[in-house]
């Protein structure tokens, strides 16, 4: 990787812009744990005069691109990020989903 | 005089109360920067409350990736005692030095007031100077303090001694989950604090250093506080183990 200005190149692209590809990670509270965020929104439906609904649930979603030589690289990164990371699994189970391949991480940034 | 280290990581609040609280009981308190990985030949460290990297993700998660804690935990694993306060419990769970995690407290606020809790155990490195089981006060400080492990863990905590504290009545007994004031954020099975299966590792909700001095309302923590100098020092005296930089 080259940030050299001299050759024409914007600083921190990549000399042979490689893919990336971006990612969403879901965590959720594992079934049966407590979970006082979903339970005060859904305490709060019947002030909107919502009755249906229940067993409301609030996770976190958190949006990343990866620059990989391929979709089975990139995801092996987030499947550790999301396991040693983005999750704590005494809590939280999380599920990942491809957004799809974008421009090279330098160029996005 | 044995040295102590407490751990400020960047949103530690409670690391200049830790230090005087140690300084109390007859300790030389070092600072350790979260950046450094070099613990100063420490004979024991603690984790301070606070909000370290503010929280973010959750509570204790970043905190646990910075070089000091590498140490910390080789520390941890070579017997090293090691205490997390507040926040510095929940940068011990989210490391697996000790198990369990902590949720959101039961009631969704933040709860800053005094608790009651009882000592599980008078024999450890940690309580060797509670005299006995009544209650000690002391203030809880957190949003994020709800004690949780599955079920299989909570019996084998119990059965093998390693509850430290538990949330307790005036009159001393267990106060469980659902007793709102006197287990405020619901930790299952009324757990204050718990212990690693070696024995040198512990964390609790509750801060001792806030309960230091009569002149802060409380001096009860102190006998922790004082726990962990002697310990310590028995164990310098015993030929270690003290802390040096991870590899």
């Amino acid at each position: 990787m080259t940030t050299d200005r001299q050759d024409g190149r914007l600083d921190g692209r990549p000399e042979a812009p490689g893919q990336s590809f971006r990612y969403a990670v879901n965590v959720m509270p594992k079934p049966g744990i407590l979970d006082p965020q979903g339970r005060a929104v859904e305490q709060s439906l019947p002030h909107l005069g919502v009755e249906d609904v229940g067993l409301v649930r609030v996770g976190r979603r958190v949006e990343l691109s990866v620059a990989a030589a391929d979709e089975a690289g990139a995801r092996a990164t987030v499947d550790r990020l999301a396991a040693e990371l983005l999750s704590n699994p005494l809590i939280e189970t999380y599920a990942i989903e491809l957004l799809g391949a974008v421009a090279p991480l330098e160029a996005v940034r | 005089m044995t040295r102590i280290g407490v751990v400020v990581f960047p949103g530690s609040n409670c690391d200049r109360d830790t230090l005087h609280a140690l300084e109390l009981a007859g300790a030389e308190a070092l600072p350790l920067w979260h950046e450094v990985a070099d613990l100063g030949g420490v004979a024991a460290v603690i984790l301070p409350g606070g909000f370290a990297y503010g929280d973010y993700l959750r509570a204790g998660v970043i905190a646990r990736f910075s070089p000091v804690m590498r140490s910390v935990a080789a520390f941890a694993r070579d017997g090293g005692l090691v205490l997390g306060i507040c926040n510095g419990f929940q940068v011990l769970a989210e490391a697996g030095l000790v198990p369990g995690a902590l949720l959101r407290n039961r009631g969704l606020r933040f709860l800053g007031r005094d608790v009651l809790i009882t000592p599980e155990r008078l024999d450890t490195a940690f309580t060797r100077s509670v005299p006995d089981r009544h209650p000690l006060r002391m203030p809880i400080a957190h949003g994020e303090g709800c004690y949780y492990a599955d079920e299989a863990t909570l019996t084998r905590l119990e059965t093998e001694g390693h509850v430290l504290f538990r949330y307790a009545q005036p009159d001393g007994r267990p106060a469980w989950t659902g007793d709102d004031d006197a287990n405020p954020n619901g930790s299952l099975r009324g757990i204050a604090g718990v212990l690693n299966e070696a024995g040198n590792v512990a964390g609790l909700m509750p801060h001792p250093e806030r309960a230091s001095e009569a002149i802060l309302g409380s001096d009860d923590g102190m006998l922790l506080i004082r726990s962990l100098v002697e310990s310590a020092a028995e164990r310098v005296a015993a030929g270690g183990p003290v802390a040096v930089a991870a590899g």
